[in-house]
C-alpha cells in the first residue's frame, strides 16, 4: 500500500515538471510533436529507473562506509558521473542491438545526461531518505511516468496550437510557457491526495 | 576592442537573454523565485559558476581532446558547484536549506554547458570569463524580476520586509496565494517574454 501511495504521489502530486520544474529545457525543446516526445519520455523513464537505484546504493555507501567518514559531499559528482556513464552505455547498447530505435532516439539519448529530471530524481532521493531499494525504484518509476505524461500532453496541445491565432509576440516560446502554467494549475488539483 | 567587450557584456542581458530568448536554464530557475532572497543567492551562485567554468575551460580548451570534452566539462562544473554548495552551507545555512536540490542542479543547468560549448571552447580566457558572468547576470535579472512580483503579490513583503501596509489588509486587501504556487512562475515568465518580444519585434517567431 505504501508503494502504491508513493507511486501515485510521485506521478501526480510531486510531478517533476509541474511541481519542481525539472527537465524543463528538453521538455520545452522536444515537445513539438507527439512522436518524438513519446520517444524522449520513454528514454527518461528508463534512465531514471536504472540510475536512481544505483545512486541509492552508492549514497548509502558514501554516508555509511567502513572507514566511518562522511563522504556525502562527494555524492553530487558521483551521481552525475553515474548518469553520464549510464547514458553512454545505453547509447552504445541501443546503437549495437537496435539500430532502428537508435536512429529515432539518437539525438535525445545524450541529451538525457544533462536532463535535470534525472539528477533531480537522485537528489530528491537523497533528501527524502528512502527506507529501501524498493521505495527508491518505485519513486523512480513514478516520477519518470509523471515526466512522460507531462511531455506527451504538452506535445499534443502544441500540435493543436499551431492552427490557432496567437498574438505575434507570444508565438512559440511565450504561449508555451503560459500553456505549461495552465497545465500546472490543473495538476494542482491533485495536491494533498494520499491513498 | 572596447566595443567588443561591451557587446559580450550587454548582449546576454537583453537581446540574447539566456532565459527569455535562448530558453536555457529554466529547470532550476522557476522554483527558487518564491522569495527575492533565494533568487538573489541563486543568481549569484549561477553567475560565479558560469563565469569560472567558462574561464577554466577556456584555459584548458587546447589541451582537452574533443571526444572526452563533455566529461571534462562536467567534472569542472561539478567541482565549482560543490564548492559553492559547501560555502553556502557554511555561511548561509537557512538559504541553502530553502534552495534544497536546486543548487546541486546548477550542474545540469543548460546555461553553464551551453556557454562552455558555444563560447569558452573557441575564445580567450578573459573574454570567456566576461561572457560567463554576463550570461549569469542575464539569468539573474529574470530571476529577480519574477521573484520581485511573486514575493510582493504573494506575501506582501520584499526581502522579508513588509511593503504593503497593515491598513491595506484592514481595508480588505488579501495576498494572492496563487502567485506563490508553481504555475504562476511559468505564466510570469510567459508575460516577460510577451513584453520583451513586443518591444523587440525582430525576436518574434513567425
Amino acid at each position: 500500500m505504501e508503494y502504491i501511495n508513493l507511486f501515485v504521489k510521485s506521478i501526480f502530486v510531486d510531478n517533476m515538471i509541474f511541481a519542481y520544474f525539472l527537465g524543463m529545457c528538453s521538455y520545452l525543446a522536444v515537445s513539438k510533436n507527439v512522436k518524438t516526445a513519446t520517444g524522449l519520455g520513454v528514454a527518461v523513464i528508463f534512465v531514471l529507473l536504472c540510475t536512481l537505484p544505483i545512486n541509492y546504493l552508492i549514497n548509502g555507501f558514501l554516508t555509511n562506509n567502513p572507514w566511518g567518514v562522511d563522504l556525502g559531499f562527494l555524492s553530487l559528482i558521483i551521481f552525475i558521473a553515474v548518469i553520464a556513464a549510464f547514458t553512454q552505455i545505453v547509447e552504445m547498447v541501443v546503437e549495437k542491438f537496435a539500430p532502428a530505435l537508435y536512429g529515432q532516439l539518437g539525438i535525445y539519448l545524450p541529451l538525457i545526461a544533462v536532463n535535470c529530471a534525472i539528477l533531480g530524481g537522485s537528489l530528491f532521493m537523497q533528501q527524502k531518505e528512502f527506507a529501501g531499494l524498493g521505495e527508491a525504484a518505485v519513486y523512480a518509476a513514478g516520477s519518470g511516468l509523471g515526466w512522460f505524461l507531462a511531455i506527451v500532453c504538452l506535445a499534443a496541445i502544441r500540435e493543436r496550437l499551431q492552427y490557432s491565432k496567437v498574438p505575434a509576440a507570444l508565438k512559440g516560446t511565450g504561449i508555451t510557457f503560459i500553456t505549461v502554467g495552465l497545465m500546472a494549475m490543473a495538476f494542482m488539483t491533485f495536491m494533498g491526495i494520499s491513498l | 576592442m572596447d566595443a567588443k567587450i561591451k557587446e559580450t557584456l550587454l548582449n546576454p542581458i537583453f537581446k540574447g537573454n539566456p532565459i527569455t530568448v535562448l530558453v536555457l536554464g529554466i529547470c532550476s530557475s522557476l522554483a527558487v523565485t518564491v522569495e527575492l532572497k533565494g533568487a538573489l543567492v541563486m543568481s549569484l551562485s549561477v553567475i560565479i559558476v558560469t563565469g569560472l567554468a567558462n574561464f577554466i575551460l577556456s584555459l584548458l580548451r587546447n589541451t582537452i581532446p574533443m571526444r572526452v570534452r563533455i566529461i571534462v566539462q562536467l567534472v569542472v562544473v561539478a567541482m565549482l558547484v560543490i564548492l559553492v554548495d559547501e560555502i553556502l552551507k557554511a555561511f548561509a545555512y537557512p538559504v541553502e536549506k530553502q534552495l534544497s536540490v536546486y543548487i546541486g542542479l546548477i550542474i545540469t543547468n543548460c546555461i553553464v554547458m551551453g556557454r562552455i560549448e558555444a563560447f569558452a571552447l573557441g575564445n580567450k580566457p578573459f573574454a570567456s570569463l566576461l561572457d560567463g558572468l554576463a550570461n549569469g547576470a542575464g539569468y539573474g535579472l529574470i530571476l529577480v524580476i519574477v521573484a520581485f512580483f511573486r514575493e510582493l503579490l504573494g506575501s506582501g513583503t520584499l526581502l522579508g520586509a513588509r511593503i504593503i501596509p497593515e491598513s491595506f489588509y484592514e481595508a480588505g486587501y488579501m495576498n494572492n496565494g496563487l502567485v506563490i504556487l508553481p504555475p504562476m512562475a511559468l505564466i510570469l515568465i510567459g508575460c516577460i517574454i510577451w513584453v520583451q518580444r513586443s518591444l523587440q519585434k525582430d525576436l518574434q517567431e513567425k
